[in-house]
């Protein structure tokens, strides 16, 4: 826990439930007849409410992305390091709002919420959601917060791809992009890990197809897996051997197959830690929303053809380590930018902790970010 | 610095309303101001971290990109004018950035240091070394600048390559095209500006 709350920090907050009771379309056909949204927002929407700043989340993540739920949280927000007074994301000027994504586990409607129409948890039957659904459902937010036109849209990774969605679909009501480590859609070699990660939830004897909850139990051992498969793909292969090399836990071999290297015992406890707070199914509707996603399927195959309608300016980053979405995976879309006549900046930031690195302060990224960030917040002041 | 000169120079050479690709775009400085006076769009493209930030500040569009590995995000044509200031000297190929740049662009603007200035012939004719000024500052074995040429030299390779040099300016430390520089390019002028077209 904070002794006491820094002072470049948004302080205590507290999330907001959004009933939706307009039914939402989705893109597998279903109908999602009513839902909510949780929600944090951090700052002040201004007079011309012109200021909003919106935050996606990537595959694990949440509303909470600053600040501190109470005094005994051990730690802030999951991007609190960007988002507070005087930070890149800055609450003195502009109106943040993060939001738990539809299917997410916490807060937000989702597997583990009750169907309204039988009155038992969704579970497996929650259906899948789309990056699309994800886009529509923040529109609807929107028009709830009522902000006519984001001042930016932000997120990495899976995030990004939210940004780079808003863009397309409703070039109006944004004026920035920023996506950061990410990409225009996976990779076989994604795919195939999401696949592997699926299939060790899926193969774990108490994730009883989906209905692990109604019978009291979870699928710990498949959910752990998946997260340290997952936690692989989002550390370089340096940061790795930085972190743990071949360290040993104690001193000589044991011939056998306990824990005995050092980042055998940390994926261990990042799974078995994660495996506690997430829950599976919507582990795999998130892999599986990352593995649909591809704008460019609708625009003949051609994402500067997908990008063309899109009236936001771009800021893209990627990391020199980050082999998940690499940067040539960034390429992908700031040619297609190029090649659609967008304004768009890329930055190619030099940093060794692979994927991971979008969540971290590294100084140039920062600096960017803020610099970005303080004309964006420039325009909000100029606009009426 | 004389290179803000040869700047001036370009900003008059563009046209309104011209896309515009800045390659080694430094600050982003010329492309912002074109921007604000000639209503220019386009991109900057830089290495350098301290200039991409100070791109991002001005809001200018910049790219972080190694222009020795070629143009291929650009299609062809893609520009009215791809402007390098400066940095020809420091690239491994030269010649064929030149390509690149009347690939992507349908007119090019360079601009280089000359080597044959009398200055730069003195220090080597008297010295015997390799000529170390305000203007040129780094030792042989550790500089950026790895391809020195003379207008000359410029011009050859323009003839190898049929290009046709649309207007060219020569300019001296005190930034002036004068007399001097008029009259004797190669051994007055310190820096070339060149608006090329293939």
């Amino acid at each position: 826990m904070p002794d006491a709350i820094p002072v470049d920090s948004v302080g205590l907050v507290t999330p907001q439930t959004i009933h939706f009771s307009q039914p939402l379309q989705l893109s597998c056909g279903q109908i999602l007849e009513e839902y909510d949204l949780v929600i944090e927002t951090y700052g002040q929407l201004n007079e011309q409410r012109n200021n909003g700043v919106l935050i996606c989340h990537a595959l694990s993540g949440h509303h909470h992305a600053a600040g501190y739920h109470c005094m005994d949280d051990k730690k802030p927000g999951w991007w609190d390091n960007f988002i507070g007074p005087g930070k890149p994301l800055d609450t003195n000027k502009f109106f943040i709002v993060s939001l738990n994504n539809l299917g997410g586990c916490h807060g937000s409607t989702g597997p583990v919420s009750s169907n309204p129409k039988t009155g038992k948890l969704y579970g497996p039957d929650f259906p899948i959601i789309t990056v699309e659904d994800w886009v529509e459902s923040q529109v609807r937010l929107s028009d709830h917060l009522g902000i006519d036109q984001w001042a930016a849209i932000v997120g990495g990774s899976l995030g990004g791809m939210q940004a780079l969605h808003w863009s397309i679909t409703h070039p109006d009501r944004l004026r920035h992009a920023l996506v950061i480590a990410s990409a225009p859609k996976l990779s076989a070699q994604n795919i195939a890990f999401n696949e592997v990660a699926r299939q060790a939830i899926m193969s774990d004897e108490n994730f009883r197809n989906g209905r692990y909850l109604e019978e009291n139990t979870l699928p710990r051992n498949g959910l752990g897996l998946a997260r340290m498969v997952g936690h692989i793909t989002y550390l370089s292969d340096d940061a790795m051997g930085e972190k743990f090399g071949r360290e040993l836990k104690n001193k000589e071999f044991s011939f056998d197959y306990g824990v005995q290297f050092q980042i055998e015992s940390y994926l261990r406890y990042q799974g078995a830690n994660f495996s506690g707070l997430f829950d599976a199914n919507t582990y795999l509707l998130m892999t599986r929303a990352l593995d649909y996603f591809d704008p460019a399927s609708r625009f003949d195959d051609d994402l500067a053809k997908a990008m063309a309608k899109a009236k936001a300016k771009f800021l893209l980053v990627s990391f020199t380590t980050d082999w998940r979405f690499s940067p040539a995976r960034s390429h992908e879309m700031v040619n297609a930018l190029l090649h659609a006549g967008k304004d768009v900046s890329y930055l190619e930031v030099d940093a060794p902790q692979g994927h991971d690195a979008f969540l971290m302060n590294i100084p140039r990224y920062v600096n960017c970010v803020s610099g970005y960030m303080q004309r964006v917040a420039n325009e909000c002041g100029e606009k009426q | 610095m004389a290179s803000r000169v040869d700047l001036s120079v370009i900003s008059r050479w563009i046209k309104e309303d011209s896309r515009i690709l800045d390659l080694a775009c430094g600050d982003g400085k010329l492309l912002h101001d074109l921007a604000r006076d000639k209503n220019i769009s386009g991109y900057g493209m830089e290495i350098n971290p301290q200039n991409i930030q100070a791109c991002i500040e001005r809001g200018v569009n910049v790219l972080e990109h190694n222009i020795d590995q070629g143009l291929g995000n650009f299609t062809d044509q893609s520009f009215d004018t791809v402007v390098m200031a400066q940095a020809l000297q420091a690239l491994q190929f030269p010649h064929l950035v030149l390509d690149e740049m009347l690939r992507v662009g349908r007119e090019g603007i360079v601009t280089f240091p000359n080597f044959g200035h009398w200055r730069c012939r003195l220090h080597l004719s008297t010295k015997g070394r390799m000529p170390v000024s305000k203007f040129m500052p780094y030792t042989w074995y550790d500089t950026p600048n790895i391809h020195f040429c003379t207008f000359k030299d410029f011009e050859d390779l323009c003839r190898q390559k049929k290009l046709t040099i649309l207007n060219r300016l020569v300019v001296d430390r005190a930034n002036k095209g004068d007399w001097k520089t008029r009259l004797l390019p190669n051994l007055m002028g310190e820096v070339a500006i060149y608006h090329v077209t293939r």
